[in-house]
């Protein structure tokens, strides 16, 4: 009998964790990538990837907003009036967004200092204002959350890579963990190896234009890796 | 008519309930967000004195923080006539603690120039007293401050921490985060031998004066100048209080 029951109900419903959900989940990470394939999210991309730290910070406070705003406005979506619905989840990422500002606020001072401006501007993020119209609003709670996680991984995946090269090569850091450089504060000192003489960190990685450039050329690998993202029409 | 009726309890339901929540959050972690702005705030005002600590700020535990400040560290603050200014009328200005640290330099930055408070640290170390003194700009964006630890004489400089809430990264932004140009500043006068201010110039090209003037951050011209602008105004603030207690 119990069986019978929960037979009926894995039919009704579909199952917890299937192909499909893996797909949500896996997709944005490459062939739907929102940064690489989509191009959105660029401003943030570009401002908060000067640290790994930074955009290690960043990246989590996407995802979470991403996640939950899917999962609220799927919840909501058939009560969202269709002529405010925009409002309606403006208000929604709004809220999560200083939810995570006053969190963070708390828990990491410093960090919340540095990044106070490009965490209120997750609101005016692309992806996930993208991420409500196009799959919120049509289908149920449990896949929009993943969906949202997805995307929301998918971003931080690109922003860490970046992060990486800028903090690597302008720094000579990863998270903040010194590597290679001049100077005995460097894992590897250049000043001490007499071939290395020359290596001093790139600061132009640190400044702006070189998110640019590096983006650009993570786009171009990333297609030419990917052969399903090239348009051949 | 009845469709709009519930488009509009629709918003007004959920934007309440936002509100609800987010007032809730902000008033139950409002405590903590003020002690982290003040410990992070502490952590700044030492990274002025660094050079006389036993262990580096970034490795100070946030207790070891408030001991120092508990213990050590004696604040005043004063009037731009150089007197010393009670916690009562400290308070009036609108800083409820009466102390130094809850003065908001941003704020008194906007206030006519007669009419400014200052707030001093005067950090103790075996007899011997450091002056840490609140100094407040504009660089290129934004604005940029700072913490001038003077040593006894009230002329040598014992150590600098610039803050900046807005300069670009790689270039402005150097003045905080390269310790290197900090360092410059240890060591200078500001004032001359005849005892007349002088103050510090940040020097595009190189300083020439090794007194007075350190090298700039090349690529941050307009912060460097925002820097001498900052140091020549707002250290002479406390010119009148180091001439009285002399």
């Amino acid at each position: 009998m119990a069986d019978s029951k929960t037979n009926a109900k894995l039919d009704l419903k579909p199952v917890f964790f299937g192909k499909k959900e893996k797909k949500l989940l896996l997709d944005p990470l490459n062939d739907n990538n929102p940064i690489t394939v989509q191009v959105l999210g660029i401003c943030s991309a570009l401002a908060v990837t000067t640290l790994t730290t930074k955009a290690l910070t960043m990246a989590v406070a996407v995802t979470l907003v991403v996640g939950f705003s899917n999962l609220i406005t799927s919840l909501l979506r058939k009560l969202i009036p269709s002529e405010v619905r925009m409002i309606a989840q403006l208000i929604i990422i709004a809220t999560l967004v200083t939810v995570v500002s006053l969190t963070l606020q708390a828990v990491n001072y410093p960090m919340y200092k540095e990044l106070s401006v490009f965490i209120g501007l997750i609101i005016t993020n692309c992806i996930v204002m993208g991420r409500l119209e196009a799959f919120a609003m049509a289908n149920d709670p449990w896949r929009s959350f993943l969906d949202g996680i997805g995307n929301g991984l998918g971003y931080g995946v690109i922003l860490l890579i970046i992060a990486a090269l800028r903090e690597l090569l302008g720094k000579g850091a990863i998270f903040g963990f010194k590597l290679f450089g001049p100077g005995p504060d460097f894992l590897v000192d250049t000043q001490a190896i007499s071939m290395l003489h020359w290596y001093t960190p790139n600061n132009l990685m640190v400044l702006f234009p070189s998110a640019m450039f590096v983006l650009a050329v993570i786009i171009w690998l990333h297609r030419t890796w990917n052969s399903k993202l090239v348009d051949v029409s | 008519m009845q469709k709009y009726r519930y488009t509009v309890l629709f918003v007004l339901i959920l934007s309440a309930t936002s509100a609800l929540i987010l007032a809730g959050m902000y008033t139950g972690l409002k405590d903590i967000h003020e002690k982290n702005a003040q410990l992070f705030k502490k952590r700044v005002i030492l990274k002025a004195i660094s050079p006389l600590l036993d262990k580096p700020v970034s490795s100070l535990s946030d207790d070891d923080v408030e001991k120092i400040f508990q213990e050590k560290i004696q604040q005043v603050v004063l009037d731009m006539e150089g007197n010393p200014v009670d916690a009562a009328r400290v308070a009036a200005a609108g800083y409820k603690k009466g102390d130094a640290l809850s003065v908001d330099m941003a704020k008194e930055f906007k206030k006519p120039e007669a009419e400014r408070l200052l707030p001093l640290y005067v950090y103790k170390k075996r007899d011997k007293k450091y002056y840490i003194t609140g100094v407040m700009g504009r660089g290129l964006w934004d604005l940029i401050w700072g913490y001038i630890a003077l040593e006894e004489d009230k002329n040598t400089i014992a150590g600098v921490a610039f803050e900046h809430a807005g300069e670009t990264p790689g270039l402005g932004a150097e003045i905080k985060d390269n310790p290197s140009f900090g360092q410059q500043f240890v060591g200078k006068k500001i004032h001359d031998a005849q005892g007349k201010y002088h103050s510090i110039t940040v020097r595009k090209g190189g300083a020439k004066d090794p007194d007075f003037e350190v090298d700039a951050i090349s690529g941050a011209t307009l912060t460097s100048n925002g820097v001498t602008e900052m140091l020549q105004r707002s250290m002479k603030y406390y010119d009148p209080y180091f001439q009285k207690v002399k």
